[in-house]
């Protein structure tokens, strides 16, 4: 079926089979890379993307499903001078990584928490972060970047 | 890992998902959030060779209050009931358990009609629904019929629908006082279905994983109505049910999960009122 999805601000129009997942349609047809394919079981949040503003897990959506909405992967995170974004910045400056392979969906759920609550807790943290896992173990400095960002991603939103 | 192949059938309105519905019968299937169907098809445990695409359908997106009780459309998302305010006030049970369900991105996906036609005894709603005496009212095409959550759930995975009939609208009555209430989910991990859980509502106690289906610890309320406090009550737990065996806990494990989440859930309703 043909299906049109706004990908990080770009209309993308293809032909694809009808059982095509969001995820597939990112990575091989709008050839965006960066959101990986972990457990393809909804249980470890790789996918993560914002669907209309909104995390979820690219995995268990149809692209028919998003067709004429709008999707933003990490890609689509910086703004247009190339600047990173307040979550982007806050992991590198916190390490927030160590493999690096959950990382892109844990930048996507963080942003969906922080614009759905600008001022979490360290508790909140934790618990918006329990549908992406890193198996690294790396939890404690993606939370400390998360909780980092929190005001300067309030800031970006606002401006 | 993606399903086998399938037509992709989009509807506008529920009167088109109904056609759509007659004219590919038992091959097609609805498809709403996707969150318990989308998994399914990849496993290959669900092959339908007809997707009818409901997503769209805001027409069964809301939470109403209807004087004696809130109406609940299907296609609600968790997320949704966990942030309503009319919720909060009338039924804040159904609230905090869909703020318990899965992951906020499952929570963002996910609806309160397809976890209760998917009908897993493992899930929370079902248990929520039936402990709340919630009527589920389909609609197919020979009109609407209203079906009590005490007879919706059949079996594993199996409802009262008919083929070709949608869930459309929850009908809670709302209970009195609201304020008593319970939400106890064991798991090993955050975004576990519950090894068991437990949701009680003033006298009405419903257990989740304890069976084919969801059921209500008619032991427990029988001794709470006889005047019972919450650690006897809670002895009854398991009385009549057939809990699963697997890789989490066996049956017995499952036994005294119960009764000690039962006397749990007791106590923190009872603290509640």
């Amino acid at each position: 079926m043909k299906v049109i999805v706004t990908v990080n601000g770009r209309q993308i129009e293809a032909d694809v089979p009808d059982r095509t997942l969001l995820v597939h349609f990112l990575r091989d047809v709008a050839g965006l890379t960066a959101t990986n394919v972990g457990c393809d079981t909804t249980s470890c949040g790789a996918c993560t993307v914002l669907l209309d503003g909104r995390s979820v897990k690219s995995c268990t959506v149809l692209a028919a499903q998003a067709d004429g909405r709008d999707v933003v992967t990490v890609e689509g995170l910086a703004d247009g001078s190339g600047a990173m974004h307040p979550v982007q910045r806050a992991f590198q400056a916190e390490h927030g990584l160590q493999c690096g392979f959950c990382t892109p969906g844990m930048v996507m759920a963080a942003v969906s928490l922080l614009d759905e609550n600008p001022a979490p807790t360290e508790e909140e943290v934790r618990s918006a972060l329990e549908g992406n896992l890193c198996r690294c173990t790396g939890y404690h400095n993606i939370v400390r970047a998360v909780l980092a960002a929190a005001p300067a991603a309030s800031e970006r939103r606002s401006s | 890992m993606i399903p086998a192949p399938f037509t992709y059938k989009r509807a506008w309105s529920v009167d088109e998902a109904l056609e759509l519905a007659t004219q590919d019968g038992e091959d097609a299937k609805f498809l709403a959030g996707g969150h318990s169907l989308l998994p399914l098809m990849k496993l290959r445990l669900a092959v339908p060779e007809v997707l009818i695409d409901i997503g769209r359908l805001g027409e069964l997106s809301y939470v109403r209050d209807d004087d004696s009780q809130i109406l609940v459309g299907a296609l609600t998302t968790h997320d949704e009931l966990a942030r309503s305010s009319l919720l909060a006030g009338e039924l804040p049970l159904l609230a905090h358990a869909a703020s318990r369900v899965g992951d906020p991105q499952i929570r963002h996906r996910g609806t309160i009609g397809g976890s209760l036609v998917h009908a897993d005894p493992a899930a929370d709603l079902p248990a929520v629904v039936l402990a709340l005496d919630a009527t589920l009212v389909a609609r197919g095409p020979g009109g609407s019929r209203e079906i009590g959550a005490g007879e919706f759930f059949q079996g594993l995975f199996e409802t009262a629908l008919q083929p070709g009939e949608l869930l459309t609208e929850i009908r809670i009555p709302k209970p009195r006082p609201a304020g008593e209430w319970s939400f106890q989910k064991f798991t090993k991990r955050a975004i576990d279905w519950a090894i068991v859980g437990v949701v009680a509502q003033g006298g009405r106690v419903a257990l989740v994983n304890m069976g084919q289906t969801p059921v209500r610890a008619s032991a427990v309320e029988q001794a709470l109505a006889a005047g019972a406090g919450p650690r006897d009550a809670a002895a009854h737990a398991a009385d009549g049910t057939s809990p699963p065996s697997d890789i989490n806990g066996d049956s017995g494990y499952r036994e005294h999960l119960a009764r000690v989440l039962v006397a749990r859930a007791l106590e923190e309703s009872a603290a509640r009122a």
